[in-house]
């Protein structure tokens, strides 16, 4: 995570080898309520079905609390964690002798203090994503780790700075690319080609053509919306529900739009003026 | 330094060949010394474009196998000074390009003093194909006016931006958009994409429009690249696009549909 906050406008005091920031990341807490490996397997595995693409190396925060029961050694629970993608790399709560196991595998601890949890949830678009899982449906399901290789080269057309998830792409996506926002909006300030797929937590802004696949709230934010200069998409989806090339080939066709998710699950297409 | 131009499209039988033939033929003909590199091993033709096909003895495969040196795989053009064909092998597959080897010899020639070294990419996306782009400075797309071809190209255009060697270094490779076989005729009718078509799809640097011309197959089978033909469009739409692409401002011809003359009406036109 620490190589994201890296950006050249910073006055922090050059040392040769390193530099030392400041950056506010949202990250996934992880709330285990019985320590039972056996049931934590398979419920993790249920999720992983569910949503493929959240359990991308995702880092996240253990979270115990009091009532939590089970013998599990939290090594084994890392292990299992690992195994289906998730990295724990902190510790929030918890008994002394699992904090004890917890700084022998190596995580950091984080106080319980309820103030710095409440702030992490905020943060977070979505308090509880795992939990929000089952709202995406498995149809439009991104897997953006099968083009990493086509997504990560893009990192260099991405202004990130600190504490800011969104995304934006200066250059054309083209047939065959994906790019992925996590924990924040996607705005591309070019044409999406046919055949290209954009994927993000939150909004999704498309400054020109819209020709291919465009996914918003793939976490499961029913609030996320996606606007777009011209509407020429393939597919629309916002948490799940989608729209193909077929359906939106009417009065909205290459118009400016903003699409939103009603409360009956289907979703709004309204001109932007 | 030596420019490296890949000649890439994705899909096969646009004119990649054709157009690395003609480019590579009229970047010597200003006087660069340039090489030219079949990289479709395994189904080689530009060496018949180029009607050098008899003087192949060793080929792009067994210099990056230390099998033969590069000044003896190379085979000088008859018709033009400063231009060398280096020839792809027949009887190997596309696996034999180890990205170690090619970087050899692009490093070898530049060593040598040549200033373009054009890449003529095989079809599709595989590792052929890959290999061609990877070191690109430039890359020439080839496309056709018409959807799948415009398709595949927009594919390519993303693989040359993510995973090149200018990519890996946060660099771009700067793109140039080549259209051929266009019928500005067919256009008209709405059976072929227009240029404005395409180059709003692709959104990338028009080089050159090359008409559908009778003279470029003439030209494939008599190994004589198109743009030695002065007198037919197709040749003087590359010479355009060389023009372009050392920097010299030429307005784009051939994209509208003229008013043909009476004498054009009664002989047909010369293609």
């Amino acid at each position: 995570m620490a190589t994201d906050q890296q950006t050249e406008s910073s006055s922090a005091q050059q040392s040769a080898s390193f530099r030392l920031k400041a950056g506010l990341f949202p990250l996934t807490l992880v709330e285990v309520l019985r320590l039972d490996r056996v049931i934590f397997e398979q419920d993790l595995k249920e999720k992983v079905a569910q949503a493929p693409a959240f359990f991308q190396q995702t880092a996240v925060i253990l979270s115990f609390d009091e009532q939590c029961t089970g013998d599990m050694p939290l090594a084994e629970l890392i292990e299992v964690s690992r195994h289906y993608g998730l990295i724990p790399v902190v510790m929030r709560g918890g008994k002394k002798s699992l904090q004890q196991e917890a700084l022998a595998c190596g995580l950091a601890l984080m106080p319980e203090g309820k103030n710095k949890a409440t702030k992490l949830e905020e943060i977070n678009t979505s308090p509880e994503p795992v939990a929000a899982e089952p709202k995406v449906s498995p149809e439009p399901e991104p897997e953006p780790a099968e083009s990493d290789a086509d997504a990560v080269p893009m990192l260099t057309d991405a202004i990130i700075p600190p504490s800011n998830p969104n995304r934006v792409i200066t250059r054309p996506i083209r047939s065959g690319q994906q790019v992925y926002s996590k924990g924040g909006d996607l705005i591309v300030l070019a044409a999406v080609s046919a055949g290209a797929e954009i994927l993000a937590d939150g909004n999704i802004h498309v400054y020109g053509p819209l020709r291919g696949r465009a996914l918003a709230g793939v976490q499961g934010d029913e609030n996320a919306r996606i606007f777009c200069h011209s509407l020429e998409a393939e597919l629309i989806s916002i948490a799940g529900d989608f729209q193909i090339s077929e359906d939106l080939r009417g009065k909205w066709w290459k118009k400016a739009v903003q699409i939103s998710r009603t409360g009956d699950q289907s979703l709004k297409i309204q001109e932007l003026s | 330094m030596a420019k490296i131009i890949v000649v890439t499209s994705g899909k096969g039988g646009v004119g990649k060949t054709t157009t690395s033939a003609a480019i590579s033929s009229g970047l010597a003909m200003r006087g660069h010394k340039t090489a030219v590199i079949d990289f479709d091993i395994g189904l080689r033709n530009l060496d018949i474009i180029m009607n050098c096909e008899r003087r192949v003895v060793y080929d792009f495969v067994n210099v990056i196998n230390n099998e033969a040196q590069l000044h003896q795989a190379l085979i000088k053009d008859k018709r033009v000074e400063n231009l060398y064909i280096l020839p792809a092998s027949q009887t190997r597959d596309k696996d034999a390009l180890s990205k170690n080897g090619v970087e050899r010899v692009l490093n070898e020639l530049a060593n040598d003093g040549f200033e373009y070294i054009i890449c003529d990419s095989p079809a599709g996306i595989e590792h052929g194909a890959f290999m061609a782009l990877y070191f690109a400075d430039i890359a020439i797309v080839v496309a056709n006016p018409e959807v799948s071809s415009v398709r595949d190209s927009d594919r390519i255009l993303g693989i040359l931006q993510s995973k090149s060697r200018k990519a890996e270094e946060g660099e771009r490779v700067e793109e140039f958009l080549v259209l051929t076989r266009y019928s500005p005729e067919r256009v008209a009718r709405g059976e072929m994409l227009g240029v404005e078509d395409v180059e709003e799809i692709l959104a990338t640097k028009l080089l050159a429009v090359i008409p559908e011309s009778e003279s470029v197959l003439k030209a494939s089978n008599q190994g004589i690249p198109v743009i030695h033909d002065k007198d037919s469009v197709a040749g003087q739409a590359y010479s355009d696009a060389v023009a372009r692409l050392v920097g010299e401002n030429k307005e784009h011809r051939f994209i509208a549909l003229e008013s043909k003359g009476i004498f054009q009406r009664l002989f047909g036109r010369k293609g």
